[in-house]
């Protein structure tokens, strides 16, 4: 009934627009089609210039409205990188845009049609041309000059007491792994996966190679937080099993695809843990999400993880509770088996590197 | 010129009833000259309506989905009643949301603004703005019309299956596209997209040779090439960057289609899916990405310069004035399509590209600012001291010139990979192409409407409609995409149905609302220009000029309503550029006019 009258109204609508529309037709020829056309181009140069003046106080009200629902303050260090550069970028563009546009309506006003003016014959000025040719050439460089520098400095390589985290992305939720501490000096190395080793029946979630001593000490974890720990860079080990999907952290601005076939890497420090966050955004419901960013199918809205940042020590007293994947999947397997493997392993690796 | 089709009869029958409703050939059925017609001008009106249609499909597809998007909370039972499983319980099932959002990107992106943009005006404007009786070979380009009318058959009959259309977002990504476990759109209707586009792309493939053929080889004494105006530059360029890109894109999805049905691995490699093991190893889901944008960034250009070319024309014509820096319009034409080809990277940032390659295509991705700039100032310096008349095609050149300001400053925040990591793939990216390459094109062929409608149909269409549209229009365009930039900003995810969800990217509901409000009116906005469209061929103000718009171009030395082969005698010689408005106190010197002993040089 109400899909009805809105079409009936719609209809309506359209109607008197087009008998006006035709009337007015009408009238021009009788009033002189000249007379009408210069009447019109009048009421149209207002209108340019109308659009012009209310269009920039909608883009200062549409500024006021929307400015404290964005970015908020980064929480990693890229992060600052990034809103910085951000933040250049929106202060020359919008300088450029305010110049373009006012010239644009304005010249559109300022010039229609009038008995009194010849168009100037104008067809070319080199010297002007070379002028905007080079000042955007310039500011352009700048930018990029900033940019890129940036841009090295996040995607290089992570420092080297980056502790590492795996993350796997398949239709549709996010699965973590932690390497243990089985490498030399403390930190962990992951063992290796097949994937043709994936099965959840067998409690092997991310095809996890059993007979690699690396892998007795990994940590998985899925339908829970990610936890990392503040001021330390995390490495993100970003893999797939199914269809492309993309780690997307929007507090720490940082974005990286998830390809099956092809791990991806990214990493960052966060600088905030997440009780600074839900004091500072003053939201009790403050959490980091991990939102997938690269369409993977009909669940991709609800692809959602989260990640709880917070100090060492409360890291390792969750990390504690953890146990291997490895024991989980060998039950049958002596327990002790696992820490005496990795010791005989871990010269070898020594002697390697 | 030796399949010339101008017979006697038509001759005299054009001289008796030129101002009447269509003239009748001789020797032509009613099939012949509408349907299997050969004539440039009517393969242009058959690529418009076609595009009209598809247009209409395409936006209503972005009114539903927008329901979705405003409303994610509501229930509408005439979805059910309309859609029936697809709108169950009165909801947008996801199957459907991420069938209409790929249906709207494809459709909007090569129906309506490839073939029905430059298949229209190449068809329509080369022969008649070079002086040529038609395209060098009319057979292939009635082909070409009949090959992209195949390929929407194709596309719409994937509406009807089962599983529905392609879902997995225009950009057809596999691994997703590839397999049908993953998601229902990935099944049928997958194939059925590929093989539809391989269709479209044949029909671009015959089309754009032809452009190219017909504009290098067939103008008229007189016409060298730096006589051409900037339309039909942009025609040939656009035409040329068809040809090179779009079998990259063909052979692509070939690849795709055997990874689909033929056990290869040319874009598969380790995948576990819906609990199933794949056999595929070693290839490369990126791969996929690198051809299709090798096609998809030229492809922004392709649906860009033809309407650059019309506005740049439109612009000149009604400010009185000559195009200001023709040679620096066309230089940066040339750039802008070399530079396309050079760019394709930039949509991959954040794929595990390596990064010093990233580099790289940031280098090149701004370097295309600079032309564009160029044409934006050079715009703004031909309206300066011009005498401007506001014809609809006008105001739409203008709102074109301010689409393309607002949305090519948005670009060079994705250009700069740093800025990108942030931004990709969010609304942000929505708003952005929406502005600059969506709503900026569809202002540049409405022009192009509005502007040659006369030529078409011997007709006008009517102003005040015209007005009305062009305002709803160009506040509307801004209403929708200008706040979306916001929610780019905050992050928010693309391709996303319902937000509400999220702790992230939930604070825009109402915003939500509004655009949505807006999108409809916008919508309705569109069907009134398709009515004036259609009741005008047939009820409008007739011309009664031969040039009513005062223009120097060769179409207006034709008849009000010219038979096949344009001219009624010798085709007319040109003497000059196309730009003599205003020139030594003259309102315009028609480009066939000889130079005069005394006249100013520039
Ligand atoms: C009334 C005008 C239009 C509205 C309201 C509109 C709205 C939208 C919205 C909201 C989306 C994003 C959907 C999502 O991410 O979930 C979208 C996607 C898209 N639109 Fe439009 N649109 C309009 C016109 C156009 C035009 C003229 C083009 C022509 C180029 C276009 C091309 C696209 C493309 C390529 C996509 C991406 C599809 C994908 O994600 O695969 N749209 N549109
Ligand atoms: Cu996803
Ligand atoms: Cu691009």
């Amino acid at each position: 009934m109400q899909a009805f009258f809105i079409v009936a109204i719609l209809l309506l609508a359209f109607l008197i627009i087009f008998q006006i529309a035709k009337a007015s037709e009408y009238v021009a020829v009788l009033r002189g089609e000249d007379k009408v056309r210069k009447q019109t181009n009048k009421i149209n140069g207002f209108m340019l210039l109308s659009f012009l003046v209310l269009g920039l106080v909608g883009v200062f009200y549409c500024n006021e409205q929307l400015k404290g629902r964005i970015l908020g303050t980064p929480a990693s260090d890229h992060g600052v990188l990034i809103d910085r550069m951000l933040y250049i970028t929106i202060a020359i563009t919008f300088i450029v845009f305010l110049i373009t546009q006012v010239l644009l309506f304005w010249f559109s006003y300022k010039y229609q049609e009038s008995d009194n003016r010849k168009a100037f014959y104008y067809p070319h000025n080199n010297k002007l041309e070379l002028i905007w040719t080079v000042i955007p050439a310039i500011t352009l460089t700048v930018l990029v000059g900033f940019g890129l520098f940036y841009w090295f400095g996040i995607t290089g390589n992570a420092p080297k007491n980056a502790m590492e985290v795996e993350i796997v992305g398949s239709q549709f939720k996010w699965e973590f792994r932690y390497p243990g501490h089985d490498g030399p000096d403390g930190k962990g190395v992951f063992g290796k996966k097949y994937y043709k080793e994936i099965d959840e029946g067998k409690m092997n979630p991310l095809g996890q190679l059993w007979d690699d001593p690396a892998n007795y000490d990994d940590i998985y974890v899925s339908g829970e937080a990610m936890h990392l720990v503040v001021n330390k860079p995390v490495k993100l080990i970003i893999g797939a099993k199914d269809v492309i999907h993309d780690v997307g952290l929007v507090h720490f601005r940082m974005k990286m695809d998830a390809v099956p076939g092809t791990p991806t890497t990214m990493w960052f420090t966060p600088t905030k843990t997440s009780k600074q966050m839900i004091e500072e955004t003053k939201n009790p419901d403050f959490v980091y999400e991990i939102s997938c960013d690269q369409m993977c199918g009909t669940g991709h809205t609800g692809m959602r993880g989260t990640i709880i940042v917070e100090t060492q020590e409360e890291f390792d007293a969750w990390m504690a509770t953890k146990k291997p994947q490895y024991l989980v999947a060998n039950p049958g397997k002596d327990t002790k088996a696992a820490p005496q493997d990795t010791s005989v392993v871990k010269p070898v690796a020594a002697i390697i590197k | 010129m030796s399949d010339m089709h101008v017979h006697p009869e038509v001759v005299t029958s054009h001289e008796v009833h030129s101002d009447e409703h269509h003239v009748h050939h001789h020797k032509e059925t009613f099939i012949t000259k509408y349907i299997f017609s050969q004539d440039h001008k009517t393969i242009g009106k058959q690529f418009l309506i076609t595009g009209i249609v598809w247009a209409i499909v395409g936006g209503f597809f972005s009114v539903l989905f927008r329901l979705q998007l405003g409303y994610p909370n509501e229930t509408f039972p005439i979805l059910e009643t309309l859609f029936g499983k697809w709108g169950a319980g009165g909801h947008i099932t996801p199957e459907f949301y991420y069938a209409l959002v790929t249906m709207h990107g494809t459709i909007l992106v090569f129906f309506v603004l490839t073939a029905g943009l430059s298949g229209t005006f190449a068809n329509l404007l080369i022969p008649l703005q070079i002086g040529a009786r038609d395209m060098a070979s009319p057979f292939l380009n009635m082909l070409s019309y009949w090959f992209f009318f195949l390929a929407s058959c194709v596309m719409v009959s994937s509406f009807f299956i089962s599983t529905g259309p392609a879902a997995g977002g225009w950009t057809v990504y596999p691994p997703l596209s590839a397999l049908g476990q993953a998601s229902q759109g990935s099944k049928l209707g997958m194939d059925l997209w590929i093989v539809s586009m391989a269709l479209f792309v044949v029909s671009s493939l015959l089309g754009g040779l032809n452009y190219i053929s017909t504009i290098l080889n067939m103008r008229t004494k007189g016409m060298s090439m730096t006589r051409l105006p900037l339309t039909i530059w942009a025609l040939f360029f656009t035409a040329v960057l068809g040809v090179l890109s779009f079998p990259v894109l063909f052979s692509g999805l070939i690849l795709l289609l055997f990874d689909r049905n033929l056990g290869t691995s040319f874009y598969l490699s380790d995948i576990v899916v819906a609990g199933q093991v794949l056999p595929n190893e070693g290839g490369s889901a990126i791969l996929f990405q690198h051809l299709f944008w090798f096609l998809g960034h030229p492809e922004v250009y392709i649906i860009l310069l033809p309407a650059m070319g019309m506005v740049s024309e439109v612009l000149s014509i009604n400010s009185r004035k000559p195009i200001f820096g023709y040679m620096a319009m066309l230089g940066s034409l040339f750039a802008i399509a070399i530079l396309a080809f050079l760019v394709w990277a930039h949509h991959m940032f954040v794929t595990g590209l390596n990064p010093f390659l990233g580099s790289v295509f940031v280098l090149l991705t701004l370097l295309i600012a600079v032309p564009s700039a160029i044409k934006v100032f050079n715009w703004l310096t031909t309206l300066w001291r011009g005498n401007i008349r506001f014809t609809p095609a006008m105001l739409f050149a203008i709102g074109f010139v301010s689409l393309f300001i607002s949305g090519g400053l948005t670009g060079i925040f994705l250009g700069n990979s740093t800025i990108d990591i942030h931004l990709h793939d969010t609304v942000f990216v929505v708003a952005h192409f929406h502005i600059v390459m969506g709503v900026a094109s569809m202002f540049g062929m409405f022009a192009g409407v509005y502007h040659w409608f006369p030529k078409m149909f011997g007709r006008f269409l009517n102003n005040t409609l015209g007005y009305v549209h062009f305002w709803i229009t160009l506040a509307g365009a801004y209403l929708i995409f200008w706040p979306m930039h916001y929610e780019g900003l905050a992050g928010v995810p693309r391709r996303y149905m319902d937000k509400s969800s999220w702790v992230s990217f939930n604070q825009f509901t109402e915003l939500n609302k509004f655009v949505t409000v807006v999108a409809m009116i916008v919508f309705a906005a569109q069907l009134l220009f398709v009515f004036n469209f259609f009741y005008s061929i047939f009820k409008g103000r007739k011309v009664r000029s031969q040039n009513p718009w005062g223009a120097n171009t060769l179409e207006w030395t034709t008849p009000v309503r010219p038979g096949h082969g344009n001219w009624e005698g010798e085709i007319p010689e040109v003497h000059r550029w196309p730009y003599d408005y205003g020139k030594d106190g003259r309102d315009f010197i028609p480009q066939t006019e000889a130079v005069g002993a005394n006249e100013s040089k520039h």
